[in-house]
């Protein structure tokens, strides 16, 4: 009896073509029925080789652009770890205002990187009216950070010893406006997210990870903190101008009192963060203190220190996904970086995915990957092999998202009465 | 759980390794306006106490939180630093704690953590792909990143005979990158 079910577990290959979200992976499932008895995952489609370009071809000041562009929406975490690494090994100074610069600027991009998920999450369950309405209060952010920075996503902000550009008197009215405007719509946000019936049907007891899993796995970022492990670099480690503000790590037990480590407690991590962050950007911009905004502006001077300097150093940076590492050795007299290597969040996120996947059903893999908000999610094609009979039949990415909105649907019917 | 200081930790890893142990080092930097103090702690241990160091870390903190390994050629041998966040979870209390263990060439193996510590895995795939080091006892020995047709012997993060010099595109006008 129980060979006859082993003869029924069907291989699903799900990737690892995923144009809609940011970067391809397959996702190989095996399943009975609709239920998913097995996971793996085959990363490294979109494996570029900048840690190499950095150790061979690069100087330092050139390698921050290449870290900017690590992750088309991380483009401020990552230069950020970077810098710091290099300062550290190095032994430069960092001007405290820059340091108060950095953290607004990296808050900003959280801001933005978790109303991204959120509209996301919701067109992933096929809710694509949530989809629409917070990526329009998404594009004020945007506005933010254009207004800023110069740009909507590159920022080009962080600069070894400093940063590139000021925050001036004359511009915090603005960002003080965009502040305001986030306050005023939270509510509703929350109402949306958390409040609606279909929405916590589709999340609730979804991709469970539980507490000692994220511990194991190693989790980090919202990941982690959804299944109730409290863990933060901007609280855990001093780094930068979060030491002075004092964050404090938020886990869903806040404001739902339980945690069940699903994909509901991570929309709910998530949004408690943008207000966190509102909150964290009114705080820096008032103790913001005055002075200069880089160490050495001249940048033949910076390479030729950066030149001589010799020693390794470490450092991290909370991204609106979790931890990311840079590790950076230089090498006196060497342009490159002797060795550089980074840890990006998802890199850890993705050990945790089979452990939420399995026992969970094929209609809700888009929502429950998606919800560690990975780099690289929306399901775009699927192939599923009978092992058997070795014959392959398809699912492109619309027949699987039809399946996650017809879940919706049938949930929502179900509870309207219609 | 004490939360020991990174002096007391030092002191620690120094007691529980004994001879196993190649050096330590500190470094500290103050941030901020409040002068809070990021900490870094920097363990050399040989081969044969890594799996001591590493189960020493867990009595610390039952579960350290695990980041990943950075290798590094550097020339006659291979560093790996397995990067840890001790004391995650504390307010300011956190200390970037790096094991590092120093292979030479002619012997590229070290024994997995992945048994300790289940999230290590993608780590250790990425290090036998890249660097060219036999994890011994690994659960799972696939490549993770590079694709199934990459050639065998090709180490890309490898700046010797075994890197991938050979498979780059050297542009018009541009030079190829020499290696001493």
């Amino acid at each position: 009896m129980s060979d006859s079910i082993h003869k029924t577990t069907f291989t699903m290959p799900i990737g690892p073509i995923h144009p809609a979200i940011h970067e391809p992976i397959r996702l190989d499932l095996s399943v009975d029925g609709e239920e998913i008895v097995g996971v793996d995952v085959a990363a490294g489609q979109v494996h570029r080789g900048i840690e190499w370009i950095g150790m061979n071809r690069n100087n330092p000041v050139q390698s921050i652009y290449l870290a900017e562009r690590v992750c088309g929406i991380c483009s401020a975490c990552h230069p950020f770890a970077f810098v710091q690494a290099v300062e550290q090994a190095a032994n430069i100074d960092v001007p405290p205002r820059a340091e108060y610069i950095r953290v607004i600027v990296a808050e900003i991009e959280r801001i933005h990187s978790h109303l991204l998920w959120a509209g996301v999450a919701g067109h992933e369950i096929g809710f694509d009216t949530l989809f629409q309405l917070v990526w329009r209060v998404r594009e004020e952010v945007m506005d933010l950070t254009e207004y800023i920075t110069g740009n909507r996503n590159s920022k080009a902000m962080y600069q070894i010893g400093g940063v590139r550009r000021d925050i001036t008197a004359d511009q915090l009215p603005t960002v003080q406006k965009t502040l305001d405007y986030y306050k005023s719509v939270f509510g509703e946000l929350k109402k949306l997210l958390l409040d609606d019936p279909t929405v916590k049907l589709r999340t609730r007891g979804v991709g469970i990870l539980s507490k000692e899993n994220a511990l194991r796995l190693c989790a980090a970022g919202p990941t982690a903190r959804a299944s109730g492990v409290p863990t933060d670099v901007r609280q855990d480690h001093p780094y930068s101008a979060y030491a002075d503000l004092g964050v404090r790590a938020i886990t869903p037990e806040v404001l739902t009192g339980t945690v069940v480590g699903d994909t509901y407690d991570r929309i709910v991590v998530r949004l408690l963060e943008v207000k966190q962050s509102v909150e964290l950007i009114e705080q820096a911009v008032a103790e913001m203190p005055e002075g200069p905004i880089l160490n050495e502006p001249k940048i033949a001077k910076l390479l030729a220190v950066l030149k001589k300097a010799e020693g390794e150093a470490v450092a991290r940076t909370e991204a609106p996904r979790g931890e990311c590492m840079h590790y950076v050795r230089m090498k006196a007299g060497e342009d490159t970086l002797d060795a550089w290597k980074i840890r990006a969040p998802t890199y850890a996120n993705l050990i945790s995915v089979p452990a939420m996947l399995i026992g969970g059903q094929i209609a809700d893999v888009p929502i429950a990957f998606a919800s560690i908000d990975p780099c690289l999610s929306c399901t775009n094609r699927a192939v599923v092999v009978n092992k058997c009979s070795g014959t392959r039949s398809e699912l492109d990415s619309e027949q699987l998202h039809a399946l996650s909105v017809e879940k919706t649907r049938r949930f929502h019917s179900e509870l309207t009465g219609k | 759980m004490d939360i020991l200081s990174a002096r007391d930790v030092e002191q620690s890893f120094k007691d529980a390794l004994k001879d196993d142990l190649v050096g330590t080092r500190i470094y500290e930097r103050e941030v901020g306006l409040k002068k809070n103090v990021y900490t870094s702690l920097w363990v050399d241990v040989k081969r044969d106490g890594f799996r001591a160091a590493i189960l020493h870390l867990c009595q610390l903190q039952e579960m350290p939180h695990f980041t990943v390994i950075a290798p590094a050629d550097r020339g006659e041998a291979v560093d790996l630093l397995y990067h840890f966040s001790l004391y995650h979870g504390h307010h300011l209390k956190a200390i970037a704690l790096a094991i590092r263990v120093t292979l030479p060439k002619s012997e590229l193996t070290i024994p997995t953590i992945s048994d300790i510590i289940p999230g290590a895995i993608f780590a250790e795939r990425e290090t036998q792909e890249m660097m060219g080091v036999q994890v011994t006892g690994i659960p799972d020995d696939r490549r993770l990143f590079l694709p199934d047709d990459f050639p065998q012997g090709v180490y890309p993060w490898r700046r010797d005979e075994t890197g991938p010099q050979d498979m780059l595109k050297v542009l018009p006008g541009r030079q190829g990158i020499q290696h001493e």
